[in-house]
């Protein structure tokens, strides 16, 4: 045994202890954490406020007296809970995310650092539009740059996500329509493989909802497209690149239909980040499209929003953009916050205030630290990304669109998975056993057992090859003959908890502690 | 470019797996006339050093709070956020995760969620709360359309004492919809009006308290004629600090709850982005919007959360969802339940009677001045002044002064007679000099 001169070992000894368990049920240091109501300590807090006495006269009656049951933390404690509880959580700063459709790259962290600055974090919404010119001015900075990607000439700014960017630039359309006398306007065509956000946006402004179809190759069915136009079509929803990864080659003769037709053409920008800096939607016959900033410009997902979705518009569209509009003048800038002038004809406000500020700067960092020429960078590696990984995997795992190159995310499908006993749902959990997130699964619907993997720009080459080198070892794994698939339909074995009863939540719904 | 890992070799070993030559090759499908050869008419990429001089520049162009002495409210309030709560949030586990569909590696938001939909039902005193929706103005448009969709009727009537952003986002997201909206005048104490506009096609009737005036109202009686018609009453709260002080609106009657939930957690940012807090009585919670976390267990047995009851949402039901939301506000909803947990109840408390303090001191000293009459009768930390000029003009002039000295009333809404109408709030975090300076400075631009 080697040991020190006091007699403390300095090398292992004992290798191996089979079916080891703690006394006191530890996890070693991945601590486990109660919830902040199981104490039931209501009196302690975690700041150093004085317990004044008011009078309160003019509110008598109106004062709480019940016990609310909220307990208080002091600072070391709370502390202690949220970093214990962020052990639990998987984050892009850890490992590549390839969640296909939902862009998880890299979140600069200038971008936080800027979107803190005093004079932008600590600033009203309300405040005399004199006090907060630098505040308007980058409104209108960013909205010079998303135009200027877009190539359209118009940019709603106030949508606080991507979905409600959908609904904005619906109801522009729908009051577009309207305005024209064409009223009767109330069918959106949606192809089957639609963001699931499109048809209920669609149905959520009263239109009703024509599916067209698509073709082997994955693109929309121009012929069934034309099958399905009817005088009371007011839009197309498309994504591009769609859902399947796959550039809709046909898209100019697409927009040249639908407005032959009468309608306009939305399209879902989901997946902007594919060919920012490289192609306008404005040359392809957009008419309205979202842009979520935190996709294409990395403001973070925080766990799920907030998010941003400025919604571009052609010229068609820009008189109806909801309240408020920036205006500049030489008197600097303005707010235009109701209905007046050349924005009479908005249909209404999407929110209150002005939208996401905090994602506007985040995004114009972003922006402006990559420029033109790195914003081309962006979509060139992105896409160069997914083509590798799809190269790379496509000999053991199947691809349902195999000719030509995909854009920022490859799609494969579980053709190659039948008869091996494992699904799709449990090739996605074992990939947690080595590393990784799981892809986005299921999605697009038209793909059976769709895996859609989108790496972003923002992989190493050595994070990639160390994708490719775990799901190869999967996918080989996974088709061996054997009848002993629990490395997958058990998975995952090495997360911090098991696979969740969700038939169990929802039946006996607890929403609340 | 520092945010690009790849360089020229790693790429032509990658185009050399994928077999084409260039880069350029792989967006064939993309229309010739529509390919761009060279990046587009903005400036070339910029240091971080170049960036942060920029953003900056733009930042100085600013009056930030802390250069002044600052009484701005209506809707969106300044208080103080402890250290901690920035610190937390950008953690990359919380800030670099995505939503928690893999609830295997996301149990730190889940349970996060768990908790804020506690605290919500809690402080609101309702039964259920949902994971956050965008904002309060929207969470108040969710609400019309939920009661809409439980009463299946089709009319809302909306209390003169709404704040009007708030008013035109519902009438913008109802109307896009079919119901149908009444939009009572605006009044300090409105709330009372709503009572002769209940029929029998009314789905809900949608008050505000404290209201956009600062009135701080009693629902009871309201809550019983809403109710006795068949129809919901909606409470919206713009100031939920105000609820360790006042009534619990399910204590007064509520169905709903739509609220702004900035004032806990999250900071200004120019109004947005902040963090929509939507709560109900239970037998609502299958019509509900937005997300849901709920309790479960493992394989193991063990106790886990998951995201639930997704059968009402838009990726499973497509057209047939209950509202087309996809994402929550899920870093400000974290930075709230923070904030909430380390302030408990007993903090609530202490800054609530504080920020009624403050608020009814300025009262006092701004109504001794000659002109200024108070219009509130009863409120929290905020209140409205009729002053004897325009209030645009006033507080463009004490803005000249470093006083940022609250929002005219006809800013946020158009109609005659409310020209002189100024909405005035104070928390905990003015000084006795703010008010001294306030005092002053209105008392010079009345003279």
């Amino acid at each position: 045994m080697s040991m020190n001169r006091t007699g403390r070992p300095t090398a292992p000894v004992v290798t191996a202890h089979e079916g080891f368990a703690s006394l006191t049920d530890g996890r070693g240091l991945l601590q486990s954490e109660r919830l902040i109501f199981e104490k039931k300590d209501y009196t302690r807090t975690g700041v150093d406020f004085a317990d004044i006495e008011i009078a309160a006269d003019d509110l008598s009656g109106l004062l709480r007296e019940e016990d609310m049951g909220l307990p208080g933390l002091t600072e070391p404690e709370a502390i202690r809970h949220y970093v214990r509880l962020s052990q639990y959580n998987h984050a892009i700063d850890l490992a590549l995310y390839p969640l296909g459709s939902c862009t998880m790259k890299h979140n600069p962290r200038l971008n936080e650092k800027m979107a803190r600055l005093t004079g932008l974090g600590d600033i009203h919404p309300l405040q005399p539009v004199s006090t907060v010119q630098g505040a308007i001015q980058l409104m209108d900075v960013l909205a010079r740059w998303l135009k200027t990607l877009t190539g359209m000439p118009a940019v709603a700014l106030s949508p606080k996500a991507g979905a409600h960017g959908e609904l904005c630039g619906l109801l522009a359309i729908k009051a577009a329509h309207e305005a024209s006398g064409q009223g009767h306007r109330r069918t959106v065509l949606v192809p089957k493989s639609a963001h699931g956000t499109n048809p209920a946006t669609a149905a959520f402004v009263g239109y009703s909802v024509r599916e067209i179809g698509q073709t082997a190759d994955g693109r929309v069915d121009i012929a069934d497209l034309k099958a399905r136009l009817s005088d009371d079509v007011a839009a197309i929803m498309l994504t591009n690149p769609n859902t399947c990864g796959l550039f809709e080659r046909d898209i100019i003769a697409i927009a040249d239909i639908i407005h032959a037709a009468g309608g306009y053409f939305y399209c879902d920008g989901a997946n902007f980040n594919a060919i920012v800096g490289r192609v306008r939607p404005g040359d392809l016959g957009v008419d309205a499209m979202h842009i979520n900033l935190h996709k294409t410009f990395s403001t973070p997902h925080g766990g799920g929003g907030p998010g941003a979705g400025p919604v571009v518009l052609s010229e068609a569209l820009a008189a109806f953009a909801p309240a408020p509009w920036v205006v500049s003048g030489a008197d600097g800038f303005d707010l235009l916050e109701h209905g007046e002038g050349e924005s009479a004809a908005n249909f209404g406000r999407m929110c209150a205030f002005h939208g996401q500020m905090g994602m506007y700067i985040r995004a114009l960092t972003y922006m402006l630290s990559h420029g033109a020429d790195g914003l081309r960078q962006v979509s060139g590696d992105a896409v160069l990304n997914a083509n590798y990984i799809k190269a790379s995997l496509s000999d053991l795992m199947s691809v349902p669109f195999p000719d030509g190159p995909c854009m920022h995310e490859a799609l494969f499908d579980d053709k190659w998975l039948e008869g091996t006993g494992v699904t799709t749902l449990d090739f996605a959990k074992a990939m947690i056993d080595e590393g990784f997130h799981p892809m986005t699964m299921y999605f697009p619907l038209v793909v059976h057992g769709a895996m859609l993997i989108e790496p972003t720009e923002t992989e190493s080459k050595t994070e990639l090859d160390r994708f490719i080198t775990a799901l190869r070892a999967l996918a080989e794994d996974a088709v061996k003959p054997s009848n002993d698939k629990t490395r997958f339909t058990a998975a995952p074995h090495l997360a911090p908890t098991k696979r969740l009863d969700e038939t169990r939540a929802a039946r006996f719904p607890r929403l609340v502690w | 470019m520092r945010y690009l890992p790849l360089n020229d070799a790693d790429r032509a070993q990658m185009l050399e797996t994928i077999g084409v030559a260039s880069v350029d090759d792989l967006f064939v499908d993309v229309p010739e006339s529509a390919r761009l050869s060279t990046p587009v008419d903005l400036p070339p990429f910029a240091g971080e050093l170049e960036v942060e001089a920029q953003m900056a520049a733009l930042a100085a162009k600013n009056l930030s709070p802390s250069q002044a002495a600052f009484f701005v409210g209506a809707g969106a309030y300044r208080h103080h956020i402890p250290a901690t709560v920035d610190h937390i949030i950008q953690r990359s586990e919380y800030l670099t995760s995505y939503t928690p569909y893999q609830p295997e590696i996301a149990q730190g938001t889940l349970q996060v969620l768990f908790e804020f939909q506690t605290q919500v039902a809690r402080l609101t005193g309702m039964s259920v709360a949902n994971a956050s929706l965008y904002d309060g103005s929207t969470a108040a448009a969710e609400g019309v359309l939920m009661a809409a969709r439980v009463t299946k009727r089709n009319k809302a009537v909306l209390s003169g004492g709404l704040h009007p952003h708030y008013r035109e986002t519902v009438e913008t997201l109802a109307h896009a919809v079919g119901i149908e909206t009444e939009a009572l005048t605006p009044a300090i104490d409105a709330e009372a009006d709503t009572l002769s506009h209940i029929g029998p096609d009314t789905a809900c009737v949608v008050v505000q308290t404290p209201n956009v005036f600062g009135t701080a109202t009693d629902l009871t009686k309201i809550a019983e004629a809403t109710q006795a018609a068949g129809a919901l009453l909606i409470v919206v709260v713009t100031e939920v600090m105000s609820l360790g002080l006042l009534k619990s609106p399910a204590e007064m009657g509520a169905d709903v709850v739509a609220a702004e939930g900035q004032s806990i957690g999250v900071p200004l940012s120019y109004g947005g982005p902040y963090v929509g807090l939507f709560a109900a009585k239970d037998k609502y919670l299958r019509q509900m919007p937005g997300r849901l976390c709920g309790e479960t267990v493992d394989a193991n047995g063990e106790r886990g959360f998951v995201l639930t009851l997704s059968t009402r949402e838009q990726h499973i039901r497509r057209e047939k969802a209950t509202s087309n939301i996809c994402t929550n506000s899920g870093l400000c909803a974290l930075a709230f339940s923070i904030h909430l947990s380390l302030l408990g109840q007993t903090g609530l408390k202490r800054v609530a009677k504080i920020n009624y303090q403050k608020a009814h001191d300025l009262k006092d000293a701004l109504s001794a001045i000659d002109g200024v009459e108070v219009l509130t009768p009863r409120f929290f930390n905020e209140f409205t002044l009729k002053l004897p000029k325009s209030a645009d003009q006033i507080v463009e002039a004490l803005a000249a002064k470093g006083v940022l000295g609250g929002v005219p009333f006809s800013r946020l809404h158009r109609g005659e007679g409310y020209e002189n109408w100024l909405i005035v709030a104070a928390t905990e975090t003015n000084t006795e000099a703010d008010q001294a300076q306030f005092v002053a400075a209105l008392t010079e631009v009345l003279a």
